[in-house]
């Protein structure tokens, strides 16, 4: 029941040098091995690295970011937050679960697949989209909506 | 009927194109005034997880200020906004949104 998906994104000075940039995804491996959690996927280029803050902090106008995604229990992220909130060299930082929303997503998609499969059906159209069948074919809906707004505003 | 008036002729059409950009409700001064269909983005765009990390997204509903778009310009549904909201905010930590801009 412990395995859940968290997302780590921390902002370091821009004038760190590279190695305390490697020092700091080392120390967070360190946590992470040493309660059985593991990293998934580390990113530090672009979109991320080094990029404009939206505002001055501490008088810095950039910072490096860097994205973690991690799997692992409750204890080992409020682990990784305790430690981060006491590093120097961080601008920010913050921990965001991230399994139950993409679940949620997941479901959502499927259950509209589902029901345009249903509708498509019912209008006797085979339940997935055709090749060659256009780009409106995906708007169908809408321009129903459309057409019935209209007869809205002439009341 | 359907056709007739001023009324509907212009904008039904312009409606039409524009009703993805859910920018504005504006009256036209003169004749009758109508408002331009507002649509939900995320709603439109089927995006199911409205994410902090998507900056380019997000900027859209921040206007110059830096406060958060609110619903009855956008057009955006409750349960979006919800979700804007919390992406933003989460954001604004980050300082990949500002909090205020002056």
């Amino acid at each position: 029941m412990s395995n859940r998906t968290y997302e780590l994104i921390y902002v370091m000075k821009p004038d760190a040098p590279e190695t305390e940039v490697a020092d700091m995804h080392k120390q967070v491996a360190d946590i992470v091995e040493r309660m059985g959690g593991a990293i998934d996927k580390t990113e530090n280029v672009a979109p991320w690295g080094r990029r404009r803050l939206a505002y001055e902090i501490g008088h810095h106008k950039e910072g490096f970011y860097v994205l973690e995604v991690i799997t692992g229990s409750a204890e080992l992220m409020k682990e990784i937050d305790r430690r981060l909130k006491v590093t120097e060299g961080l601008l920010r930082h913050l921990i965001v679960r991230v399994d139950e929303s993409s679940i949620k997503a997941e479901r959502m998609r499927a259950k509209r697949t589902e029901e345009s499969r249903r509708r498509r059906v019912a209008r006797g159209l085979p339940p997935d989209r055709q090749p060659g069948e256009g780009p409106q074919g995906e708007d169908n809906d809408d321009s129903g909506d459309l057409m019935f707004d209209g007869g809205e505003m002439e009341a | 009927m359907a056709f007739g008036g001023p009324k509907r002729g212009g904008p039904g059409g312009a409606r039409g194109k524009d009703a993805k950009d859910a920018k504005g409700g504006d009256k036209r001064r003169g004749g009758g005034f109508f408002r331009r269909r507002k649509v939900c983005k995320f709603c439109a765009d089927k995006i199911d997880d409205i994410n902090y990390k998507d900056v380019k997204l997000l900027s859209g509903f921040v206007p110059e200020r830096g406060k958060v778009l609110p619903r009855r310009i956008s057009g955006t549904c409750a349960k979006h906004q919800r979700g804007l909201r919390v992406a933003i905010v989460r954001a604004r930590q980050l300082a990949l949104l500002p909090y205020a801009a002056d």
